[in-house]
């Protein structure tokens, strides 16, 4: 919100000069964050994030199209750019983008300060032509238009321009069936049964994930997914972490549940002195309560500190099956 | 309001397009940055569109929409069939006409 009272509070300063118009403070408000969308679409490092900043630069775009006079094209840039293709953008990452990290190595020798160097020229280029050109002010699509945008625009469609029209229907339905072809797979072997699966798994597989592979999270302080299980040495299992997760660097390092093991161990030894003193205790607690003397509060102490002592019992033999 | 300004946003958001098709290795973002240069040059369109009083640009802007819509179809079923093979969506890895 600051960004944008900060610009329109720019807008309003440079329009005092020539004549304020609600355009122009539209304009100085979209136009930064249509270029900063731009801007984080090369930027960001998943694929996801670029999308989005894309969708944000496409309905600054829609936006400024209804600023132009053109309100048909504003309402379909948001419906089919925003809507559709920036949609099905966000759909194929959900398939492809697992491992959307880009890789940062040069696969061409100095190709990136190239690019870089052709990107700026292009800019100087073009900025300097189209900055510096003196074009008129706009005539407005008022005259064009006597029956309102919409109707201009089918006026042109379904006339002069009618057989483009046909041409892009013919090219969109060609679109849409290459790309059913294209994503389309023949199964050419038969289905293998679950049977034959395992067979196969017996066969071929390391022997030792015959079972399949160890489950995630069996350890003894922390139940997640994201945490590996330990095996009967202590290591970590690595195949037990889903791979989707390790591609996506959201599993666990082995620092962080090393941290875990040293949380367990001081907690584990502490009280295993406390415990023959709990346990001798929990009789006369236990007896006192029954009662209901006076003093109350002992027993409930001593019930405290007997499952004190009783918890790091139970870790230790938890610890002691995990490793 | 005058059009240079909106001229120079397209000519802005065109170059940052280009940058990302050059610069980037995934084949989604520099697909997007594709887009992103379509997107310029419609305003571009419309923008003179408005200032020659003539509803011709906007017609051709609304061309480019539907083939961006086809040609986005189009390249995301082969980046979804280039993954299927190949278990990647970087444009290196898409190399086997490669001497």
């Amino acid at each position: 919100m600051s960004l944008l009272t900060a610009v329109a509070a720019q807008a309003s300063e440079t329009s005092t000069s020539s004549g304020t118009t609600g355009e122009e403070v539209l304009f100085w408000i979209l136009a930064p964050l249509a270029v900063l969308g731009a801007l984080g679409l090369v930027l960001s490092r998943k694929a996801v994030h670029g999308a989005l900043f894309l969708a944000m630069t496409m309905v600054s775009l829609a936006l400024l199209f209804l600023a132009l006079e053109a309100p048909f094209l504003g309402v379909v840039q948001i419906v089919v750019y925003t809507g559709a293709i920036m949609m099905l953008f966000l759909f194929v990452i959900m398939l492809v983008g697992v491992d959307a990290t880009d890789s940062r190595v040069e696969t061409i020798r100095g190709q990136r300060g190239a690019a870089a160097l052709a990107v700026l020229g292009v800019l100087v280029l073009l900025t300097a032509v189209t900055g510096r050109a003196a074009l008129p002010d706009p005539i407005g699509t008022d005259e064009a238009t006597p029956d309102g945008n919409v109707y201009a625009i089918a006026d042109l469609i379904f006339g002069r321009y009618v057989w483009a029209f046909e041409v892009v229907a013919i090219v969109l339905i060609t679109a849409a069936v290459g790309a059913m072809a294209l994503t389309h797979k023949e199964r050419v072997t038969r289905r293998l049964t679950q049977r034959e699966l395992s067979e196969r798994r017996f066969r071929d597989g390391d022997p030792r994930n015959a079972a399949g592979l160890p489950v995630p999270g069996v350890y003894a302080r922390h139940n997640a997914v994201d945490t590996p299980a330990l095996l009967p040495d202590g290591t970590p299992a690595e195949s037990s972490v889903p791979a989707v997760l390790v591609a996506r660097g959201a599993a666990r390092p082995a620092e962080e549940f090393a941290e875990d093991i040293g949380e367990i161990g001081p907690h584990g030894q502490k009280p295993s002195g406390l415990q023959p003193q709990g346990e001798g205790d929990q009789p006369e607690g236990d007896a006192t309560a029954g009662e209901g003397g006076p003093n109350d509060d002992v027993p409930a102490d001593d019930g405290g500190a007997d499952d004190d002592g009783a918890r790091p019992d139970q870790d230790e033999a938890d610890g002691g099956d995990a490793r | 309001m005058n059009p240079t300004p909106y001229l120079v946003l397209a000519t802005i958001l065109f170059t940052l397009g280009g940058a990302g098709v050059l610069l980037r290795r995934n084949a989604l973002i520099a697909f997007m940055s594709v887009e992103l240069m379509l997107n310029a040059a419609n305003l571009a369109f419309v923008t003179f569109a408005r200032m020659h009083g003539n509803i011709d640009g906007q017609i051709v802007a609304f061309f480019v929409m539907v083939i961006a819509a086809a040609e986005v179809v189009v390249g995301l079923a082969i980046i979804v069939m280039i993954f299927r093979t190949r278990r990647s969506a970087s444009v290196d890895d898409a190399s086997l006409l490669k001497l």
